[in-house]
């Protein structure tokens, strides 16, 4: 039974279709990554599933219940969070704030309580940090809570983002670029981190990643997207060995080993993400 | 424009940048004259006999233009001087050249403030014989700013201590000197204040205090050595102070008499709302220029409940009254932010400040006249306790504590929000509302609570005014007191609590208390508002993470993108 | 799911209020028009009138919204300021009108009153445009990477800064625009019940919004600004000077503006320190309406604004006996703001503005 439902999804801006008919099943407890060429329409597809945009056609259907027109507090509640590729920390905010926000519709404290600070209230903030701190530790940033985010160093950032994701309890994780501006032994450290997540948590991960090495050691399956459709889908070594993905990625002067599609895809990161 | 550096063996100067400034210099200062700043701010004396407010208004736009000048060259040395002083020149160059064009052609019929008396200030009486002089004074102030700009810093600050000393001192002179005249401090009074401004002898006293006073806390490093003291030991040392604060706070309308006793009063009040907006703005982020709807609505349901007069449907008392006047804000906002809530940031300003001016128009239509008095209002509005006039609760006074507790009441539970579920939600949704709603937050219920919140402070605030006027019209229902209000909280630092103390106290409190301020005060407001942005968006008292947060980049898909979300409401 | 029974009422409440809000709208606005319609207290003469008196205002509107759907295609601000801006060319067209005046020049002949006008208009949009131009320089330029509050906030304390400034260097007193002759005589249709300077006001805007048009999609820098309004990033990679569109956009809104100064103290004969703030919001309702960013959208939006606000009142509201009727004719304004902002913020014909910043 599939977690996670595309059928002909299909989203567009004004002229441009970002995404076009595409189809996705996600099994539980699985890893799967979706690569391409810059302007593939990969965030794309997930702001799509994340509820950040509303797709156009096709349906979407998470654990059986459709998500296409819901707001994105719905959908986090029904067990779905993200990581971002620009990391999005709430800056002003320390490090264990950023992280208690995200148990914020776990928690029940009204402004009445706030301010009265009754038993009951002081109890739950009380448990909410010790989780909180629990979930600090559990991805590595055990000791830094009271900072403020945004003097993290940036691999502790992209950490403590992800430990913001998981408060809320999803089911399935989004992660976007997570080894972004990585040198390879965080690279390594991630890649090992992502793996444990679906092991020790369970939890269905869908990965957006230009370094192949993680894609090809981590992934069970691989989608490949350009030009917003899928051209490819199966097994890393069957991905590797597929001529349409060789031809979508040397056609850009990228070689399918990743190394070149890095440096382009930190050049025009910017300038793509109109189009991804 | 092309910079020229000169070559010296001092370094070089970009006499081209320097010019520049001495054009902005020279815009400042003619600026100043011709909206009048310099003419009615003449009428004050700083130190009595020796320079008016006005004078010291160009006195340090001089020093600024010397200053940047010099800023502006590469390095120090007498060539960094000389630029400043031409810098300066300039500036005095374009007094010059208005008082010499005004003496020719009358230009009063452009300008209001384009007068003779203004020639005569500039001139310092001399008349055209004395054309000289402000390009003098602007060559010897430029110099100085220069100078000023080259010495090590630790000169610099208790030159700057003295300046903001003085400015404070001599504005407040009077007002203590009153304060004085009738306790045993008289003829220190007499000393150190003249009936406007400071004496001579005041002025250097001024010096010495507080530029003194600030170089030993910086030598002796007081302020670090009492944060790291035990908490038992800190203590010892931190609630002397705070008491002594709270006995001057409480006694201030019965020592500085009646007219300062109603000005607190509403710096009170504005205190009171500014820590409600503080909620609404401070920590979520919601720019609501229509603070004032809710005002209005505590002011009128206050009115329409107590008033003895006849539009008066109840005349209750105003204690029954006022928990009314709170809960219909609360339900007004409810009602109006239930709809607005789910559009974007700068469109909601708008939409605010929309409402805002419809309910002003509203209250003082003929179509509510029969309910709401029209443009007559409500009169006749008692106040809260019924005192004889000699009691110290008489007058202005009773409202001043009663809107000092209650912003003491609002000030805690700004606190005890802010470090609760709903304040980190309120921060992350001023940080990102993408971002927190995509990890569980409804935005609009959770911004529905922050807008409730702010109006039922702001309805609190408007019927404790309606007590203190006695009276409400439509006409009191005005955008500026929401400005004010967004000032208080801007300026003062987003969702601080002492900053917005201090916000009030200065935007609120000097204006009313010193007249000159009251007809150039959105002037300042709008240039302190385009100023602080530029330069410190965090606000004068920011809160402890503030700082960062508000110099951050958006370049990123961030709030400000118009994307096609799926849509929040409606 | 859980979904508390709270979350439920709310989303309840508001989608409950806003059709309230539609249904009560639709409600004054159809059973007044027939009861007003119905009682034929009015002839067809007033409406038309009315409806020309409508489009006159729109005009006004509709240039001032220009400067502001432009300013907010290009930087995604709402210049705050742009009242000031028109309130400015008002008053820049004032001084020369008086100075001609003083001269004998302004009614010595038709022609020369024609010339006077053009002599205004240029006065006027040269005050303007420097005004704006300084504005953007100080207020908004050192804040274009901020995030979005605070130029906004920096916009409305230069609104403030200018309104204020105005009323040290002018007094607050109101001026009077000296009287054109010419303009107040009545165009020889009779039943349009128009005066010359109704015509006067129509033709100008017309022919500046033409220009305008022609400005942003024939110049080579016109299409420079659709060009960063689309996506500044890119525009920028392809060699566009970005700051220059950016300030050229400032001098044409404002531009236009100064004109609408103008125009609005030829045809009200009032003007003072204050009169930019009003009109100013209107004109960014029209800008909305239309669809911010969208050019002809604000031409549009102007005149549906004008019409509604100079019928609208009588209209909607006459026939269910609400008193004075006009002294709600601003209520009907910001009403429509706030509705267009709830309801449909893109506008009628949609907005031009990017998806990504």
């Amino acid at each position: 039974m599939a977690q996670l439902v595309a059928k002909g999804v299909t989203k567009r801006f004004g002229g441009l279709v970002a995404v076009y008919g595409l189809d996705l099943e996600i099994e539980p407890r699985s890893i799967v990554s979706v690569i391409g060429p810059n302007g593939a329409g990969k965030t794309t597809l997930f702001n799509c599933i994340a509820g950040w945009y509303r797709i156009d056609e096709g349906e979407l259907v998470f654990e059986g219940t459709p998500i296409d027109m819901l707001r994105r507090d719905q959908i986090a509640r029904l067990g779905i969070a993200r990581t971002y590729q620009n990391i999005r920390l709430f800056a002003g905010m320390s490090a264990i704030e950023n992280v208690l926000v995200g148990q914020h519709h776990f928690l029940s404290a009204g402004w009445v309580g706030a301010v009265l600070r009754t038993p009951g209230v002081r109890e739950e903030e009380e448990k909410a940090h010790e989780e909180a701190r629990r979930i600090l530790r559990y991805v590595g940033l055990q000791g830094n809570e009271e900072g403020q985010a945004s003097n993290l160093p940036y691999g502790d950032q992209r950490r403590l983002e992800i430990a913001r994701a998981l408060t809320t309890q999803p089911r399935l994780l989004l992660l976007d670029e997570p080894t972004a501006g990585m040198n390879p032994a965080e690279t390594q450290k991630m890649t090992t981190f992502i793996r444990r997540l679906r092991d020790e948590l369970g939890i269905t991960i869908l990965l957006i990643e230009h370094e192949m090495r993680v894609v090809m050691g981590i992934s069970e399956r691989i989608a490949v997207l350009d030009y917003g459709e899928k051209i490819a889908e199966g097994s890393p070594s069957e991905i590797q060995s597929n001529p349409r993905v060789i031809e979508a990625y040397l056609g850009r002067g990228a070689a399918a080993a990743g190394q070149s599609a890095r440096v382009e895809a930190d050049a025009t990161q910017n300038h793509a993400e109109a189009q991804a | 424009m092309v910079v020229r550096m000169t070559e010296s063996p001092f370094g070089q100067v970009s006499w081209g940048k320097a010019l520049r400034i001495g054009g902005a210099g020279a815009a400042v200062a003619v600026f100043l004259c011709v909206v009048g700043i310099v003419p009615v701010f003449h009428e004050r004396p700083l130190i009595t006999g020796i320079i008016s407010l006005g004078q010291t208004a160009l006195l340090l736009s001089a020093l600024g233009t010397g200053y940047a000048a010099a800023r502006a060259t590469a390095q120090g040395g007498p060539l960094a001087l000389l630029a400043a002083a031409s810098a300066g020149s300039i500036a005095g160059v374009a007094l010059t050249a208005l008082v010499l064009i005004g003496s020719a052609v009358d230009l009063r019929a452009v300008f209001l403030h384009a007068s003779p008396q203004l020639y005569e200030i500039l001139t310092f009486g001399q008349g055209l014989t004395g054309s000289w002089i402000p390009i003098a004074l602007g060559a010897l102030l430029g110099a100085v700013g220069g100078l000023v700009s080259n010495v090590r810093v630790d000169l610099r600050r208790p030159l700057t201590t003295a300046l903001f000393a003085l400015l404070l001192a001599g504005l407040f002179a009077g007002i203590l000197r009153a304060a004085m005249l009738t306790t045993p401090l008289a003829d220190l009074a007499r000393l150190l204040f003249a009936s406007v401004g400071l004496t001579v002898i005041g002025a250097i006293a001024t010096v010495v205090l507080f530029a003194g006073g600030r170089e030993l806390l910086y030598y002796t490093n007081l302020r670090q050595r009492v944060q790291e003291m035990p908490p038992a030991q800190r203590r010892v040392v931190t609630w002397p102070a705070i008491l002594v604060a709270a006995v001057v706070i409480l006694v201030l309308p019965q020592a500085l008499g009646s007219f300062v006793a109603q000005v607190i009063a509403v710096v009170a009040l504005y205190v009171l709302m500014g820590l409600g907006l503080n909620i609404t703005l401070g920590l979520a982020g919601l720019l609501d220029l229509g603070f004032v709807a809710f005002f209005a609505v505590g002011a009128y349901t206050v009115g329409l409940l107590t008033s003895t007069a006849e539009f008066g449907i109840a005349q209750w008392p105003f204690w029954a009254a006022i928990p009314f006047a709170v809960i219909f804000a609360m339900l007004f906002g409810a009602i109006l932010g239930l709809p607005i809530l789910g559009v974007r940031g700068d469109y909601l300003a708008i939409a605010t400040l929309g409402f805002g001016e419809i309910i002003r128009l509203l209250a003082g239509s003929d179509l509510l006249k029969i309910w709401l008095g029209g443009p007559r209002g409500i009169i006749n509005i008692p106040k809260p306790i019924d005192v004889p006039p000699d009691h110290f609760l008489a007058g202005p006074n009773q409202i001043y504590y009663i809107a000092l507790a209650c912003a003491v009441v609002i000030a805690f539970v700004a606190w005890r929000l802010r470090g609760s579920r709903l304040g980190r939600a309120w921060l992350s949704i001023r940080e990102d509302e993408d971002v927190a709603q995509a990890l569980g937050v409804n935005l609009v219920q959770t911004k529905l609570l922050a807008y409730m919140l702010g109006a039922a402070f702001a309805g609190l605030g408007g019927g404790i005014f309606a007590s203190l006027v006695g009276s409400i019209f439509a006409s009191s229902i005005q955008l500026f007191v929401s400005i004010n209000v967004v000032a208080i909280v801007i300026v003062g630092g987003m969702g601080s609590i002492p900053g917005a103390v201090l916000g009030a106290v200065f935007l609120i409190g000097v204006p009313e208390l010193f007249r000159e301020f009251t007809e150039y005060r959105f002037l300042f407001y709008g240039a302190a508002l385009i100023l602080m942005m530029r330069y410190r968006p965090e606000g004068i008292l920011p809160t402890k993470f503030a700082a960062r947060e508000v110099h951050l980049e958006s370049g990123e898909l961030g709030a400000d993108t118009v994307v096609a979300a799926p849509a929040e409401s409606g | 799911m859980k979904t508390s029974w709270l979350e439920r009422l709310t989303d309840l409440a508001i989608a409950g209020f806003l059709w309230a809000f539609r249904i009560a709208v639709v409600l004054i606005v159809l059973i007044g028009s027939a009861l007003t319609l119905a009682s034929g207290k009015y002839p067809p003469e007033t409406w038309l009138n009315l409806a020309v008196q409508g489009l006159t205002l729109g005009m006004i509107y509709s240039l001032i919204a220009l400067g502001y759907t432009m300013v907010y295609g290009i930087l995604r601000l709402i210049n705050f300021a742009h009242g000031e801006i028109f309130m400015a060319g008002a008053f820049g067209g004032y001084f020369v009108a008086t100075a001609l005046a003083g001269l004998g020049f302004l009614n010595q002949s038709p022609v020369t009153s024609l010339v006077s006008i053009l002599l205004m208009l240029a006065g006027a949009m040269a005050v303007s445009v420097t005004l704006a131009l300084l504005v953007e320089r100080i207020a908004y330029r050192p804040l274009r990477n901020a995030p979005r509050l605070v130029p906004l906030i920096s916009a409305i304390g230069a609104s403030f800064f200018l309104q204020y400034t105005f009323r040290g260097l002018f007094g607050p007193g109101i001026y009077a625009y000296p009287s054109v002759d010419i303009l107040q005589v009545a165009v020889p249709v009779d039943v349009l019940r128009m005066r010359w300077v109704d015509v006067l006001v129509i033709a100008t805007a017309f022919a500046m919004m033409g220009g305008l048009y022609l400005f942003v999609q024939r110049t080579k820098i016109g299409t420079a600004i659709r060009a960063v309004s689309e996506d500044k990033a890119t525009a920028a990679l392809m060699g566009i000077d970005v700051n220059r569109a950016i300030v050229t956009t400032f001098a044409v809104g404002a531009a236009m503006a100064g004109a609408a100064g103008v125009m609005y103290g030829l045809m009200f004969r009032q003007i003072f320190f204050f009169s930019g703030f009003v009109p100013g919001i209107k004109a960014f309702t029209a800008a909305v309406l239309g669809g911010i960013g969208n050019v002809p959208g604000a031409m549009l939006g102007g005149i549906f604004l004008g019409e509604v606000e100079s019928v609208g009142p009588t209209l909607f509201l006459d026939g269910l006996n609400v008193p004075s009727p006009n002294q709600l004719k601003d209520v009907i304004a910001f009403t429509m703001l706030v509705l267009v902002l709830i309801f449909r913020p893109s506008g009628i014909l949609g907005e031009r503005i990017t998806t990504r910043a």
